[in-house]
């Protein structure tokens, strides 16, 4: 996918260690002006070495990266103008909250009284105005995420990278600085690239979303169309929760195709997996999007399943059943007025649009 | 809020069993701290045995000399109830002859002369000569003594006399400042040419301080390597800082010996490479370079490892931030590195400046003469000359000094920002 004009680009990038394994294999990723884009992947997966290989602290091994059109492989971090935000804030703790944010504008010999204009208005955009004189110890983990991402904004960098920056938040706090972040990017129109491995975290706040995995960008799509429609088995189980039933294609019918499972059912599923008739292929189902029970014809696709274990959160009901061949079929139903009575050991049919159903690249159960 | 609420509200707390919570709890806690008490008790003996009691004694001996006194009883007695100025009269040299004759008969005339010739140099030998003839003086003594020896009426012996016959004086702490009493009893600096302590303790300070600032100099690189390289290559690097430490002082001191003596391996090996010629052996040992070379070898790690325990504890990310701020290599390291040290960087001034200042063998060994320091004077005094309130005086003008530069770096740096580890 490439972009005109892209604020950053990634051309062909490749990073090792030891000379031995790749950790970033052909990186090529185009970033756009005022995008929030995410780095998610497991720890190893390579999204940290490409952020630090952007900011300028690892050199890559091979390829280019430009920043603005202009290869940066030789450009020091203090030349780059990008702002950063660390997974431990790396707040220094030598220095005022205020000494702090005016630390990029002395360095850029900005004059003592603008510098000070701009930590003002900085300080009351992540809300924290009284704050200056404090020592970055004497505040809590979410008021130094603030300052952290208030130096990393202060002398208004067009490009800020996040690393994990809200790895060491509680849950309740991190929900909430997603939304502060998100909405200061917005407010302010910088680019950002996020690295976390948190995959709500990634849904709620990109535009778009980079799934790395061994080194390699699965799949590279916006937060609806990464869950939507997953290009490959690694993204669809890492991204929200699915069901995987193992089958090889029967019949291909355009965009569609017939997949004989393991069992004996046969089922139509979007055909993404690469491959012709025979192909061995795992099928991803949403468990929100699986019918218990369905009436019958109201969905194209049913096959019989027993109901395994029952699971009460509230909201809704989770229900572990025996389908296909798997005893880990996992069924979401909406806990409504009028639902029906469900028992374990129940025997039943489960059913879902041809739609709902991806015929995947295959990984062995 | 009534008057009965209020007395209420002040009630002591009580126990389940009416007893004040206080107390209860003091009685619960007392087991345990005597327990904690015992443990402690052994250290605590031999600390106050072997430090507290020898400190103690020390210092009461640097203005606290009975040598005089106690064997010149008479003479003392008469000279602290009669305020004599100059020679005195008869009467003194009467007392002064008794004493003699007394302290003759004891055997003590060797203390009594030891002691003023401290001050008075040449009065050995008047004293025991004087000490040996009384028996046969016949008055008037006063007479009869300066016919034996002429400073017998040099006021100035008298004076010393008169503050001798009170054992507490500040006469060796005057010593120990290059300073004394003239005739008219008043405080002057001793003639520039026999002034050694002053420009001792002056040398002491500004070597050990050299010495700090090259360890510091040295240990900087090394600490920040220790602490960033991987486990492996440090562990190795620790060693190698580790090994003085592991050695003894004495087979460190003769190896520098033998490596920088002027007929030693390094000054072969220039001569052999015809760096220099034969007559341009460099000076580096038995002398202040040689006392500066196997000082910072020895007290290196001192410096090394606080420095090391505090860098390890910096995360590498505080310089990639600062770098990514937009600071050069050398800002990073200047404002933002450099200010997390200091906790350790003053740790190890601190230890390796009063480890110099204290020094002993190393100086002794490697000095020569213009290489020692004021323990080395000290010791002189400990051992040879036997002026044991001399060396207590000097030892605490020196422990009085490292107090105050203690207190100076508290107030400059605070103690509390010292880690040692």
């Amino acid at each position: 996918m490439s972009i005109d004009n892209p604020m950053v680009r990634f051309d062909n990038v490749q990073k090792s260690y030891d000379g031995k394994t790749l950790v970033v294999k052909n990186l090529d990723v185009d970033i756009a002006q005022g995008e929030f884009l995410t780095m998610l992947g497991p720890s190893g997966s390579g999204k940290t070495t490409s952020l630090m290989m952007l900011a300028g602290f690892e050199p890559a091994t091979h390829g280019e990266i430009y920043l603005n059109g202009k290869p940066i492989n030789n450009v020091p971090p203090n030349k780059r103008g990008i702002g950063m935000v660390f997974q431990n804030y790396a707040l220094f703790p030598h220095m005022t909250v205020a000494e702090n944010l005016a630390f990029p504008l002395k360095v850029r010999n900005v004059s003592a009284s603008e510098a000070d204009e701009k930590v003002k208005r900085i300080l009351e955009l992540v809300e924290l105005p009284e704050f200056g004189s404090r020592r970055p110890a004497q505040l809590s983990g979410g008021q130094q995420q603030r300052v952290a991402v208030a130096r990393a904004l202060v002398f208004e960098p067009q490009l800020v990278l996040m690393d994990e920056p809200l790895g060491a938040l509680d849950k309740q706090l991190r929900e909430q600085m997603q939304y502060e972040i998100k909405h200061i990017h917005e407010n302010l129109g910088v680019t950002v690239v996020y690295v976390t491995h948190d995959q709500s975290e990634a849904l709620t706040m990109s535009d778009r979303i980079a799934v790395f995995e061994d080194g390699v960008i699965q799949q590279l799509s916006s937060p609806n169309e990464l869950y939507e429609k997953p290009q490959n088995s690694f993204v669809a189980q890492f991204i929200g929760e699915n069901n995987r039933i193992n089958g090889q294609i029967d019949s291909i019918e355009g965009s569609t195709c017939t997949v004989q499972l393991d069992s004996g059912e046969r089922v139509t599923a979007d055909k993404v997996v690469e491959g012709d008739v025979g192909t061995r292929t795992t099928l991803s189902i949403r468990p929100e999007r699986i019918e218990l029970d369905p009436v019958a014809g109201s969905v194209p696709v049913t096959i019989p399943g027993k109901i395994e274990e029952l699971i009460y959160l509230g909201d809704h009901i989770r229900v572990r059943m025996s389908v296909a061949g798997t005893s880990e079929f996992i069924v979401k139903v909406r806990n409504r007025t009028g639902r029906k009575n469900l028992e374990a050991g129940q025997q039943t049919t489960v059913g879902w649009s041809p739609e709902d159903c991806r015929a995947l690249d295959e990984i062995s159960a | 809020m009534s008057a009965i609420d209020i007395e209420q509200n002040n009630q002591v707390l009580t126990a389940a069993d009416g007893t004040p919570l206080r107390t209860a709890l003091a009685r619960a806690t007392r087991r345990a701290k005597w327990r904690a008490f015992g443990l402690v008790l052994p250290l605590l003996l031999f600390v106050i045995v072997t430090f507290a009691v020898p400190i103690g004694q020390m210092l009461v001996n640097s203005f606290h000399n009975t040598a005089f006194s106690d064997n010149m009883p008479t003479l003392s007695a008469y000279l602290s109830e009669n305020d004599i100025s100059g020679v005195p009269d008869e009467a003194a040299f009467e007392a002064l002859v008794t004493d003699l004759r007394l302290a003759r008969e004891n055997k003590t005339i060797g203390k009594v002369a030891t002691r003023m010739n401290y001050e008075f140099s040449g009065s050995r030998s008047q004293f025991t000569g004087a000490a040996r003839k009384a028996k046969k003086l016949e008055p008037p003594y006063k007479e009869a003594l300066i016919k034996l020896d002429k400073d017998w009426e040099d006021p100035l012996l008298w004076n010393i006399m008169k503050r001798a016959a009170n054992p507490v004086g500040a006469s060796f702490y005057l010593a120990a400042l290059d300073m004394e009493y003239d005739e008219t009893g008043s405080i002057v600096r001793v003639p520039e040419k026999s002034r050694v302590y002053v420009p001792l303790f002056i040398r002491t300070l500004l070597l050990s301080g050299l010495i700090a600032g090259i360890c510091l100099i040295l240990a900087f690189p090394v600490a920040h390597l220790l602490a960033t390289l991987p486990l492996r290559y440090s562990n190795l690097l620790m060693i190698f800082v580790l090994l003085p430490f592991w050695t003894s002082l004495l087979v460190r001191t003769t190896s520098w010996i033998t490596l920088l003596q002027s007929q030693g391996v390094f000054n072969d090996l220039l001569v052999a490479s015809g760096v220099i010629n034969d007559d341009g052996r460099f000076q580096l040992m038995y002398n202040q370079a040689g006392t500066i070379i196997a000082m910072t070898h020895i007290l290196l790690p001192f410096m090394v490892l606080p420095m090391y325990s505090v860098m390890k504890t910096i995360p590498p990310t505080y310089v990639r931030a600062a770098r990514s701020l937009g600071a050069s290599s050398w800002t990073a390291f200047w404002k933002v590195y450099f200010p997390q040290t200091i906790p350790g960087i003053g740790a190890g001034i601190l230890l390796v400046f009063i480890l110099a200042v204290g020094y002993y063998i190393t100086p002794a060994l490697v000095g020569g003469s213009s290489g020692q320091l004021i323990s080395n004077e000290i010791a002189r005094h400990m051992l040879s000359s036997l002026n044991w309130s001399l060396a207590a005086a000097l030892g605490s003008v020196l422990l009085f000094i490292i107090i105050l530069l203690y207190w100076l770096y508290d107030r400059l740096i605070g103690i509390d920002n010292m880690k040692l580890g």
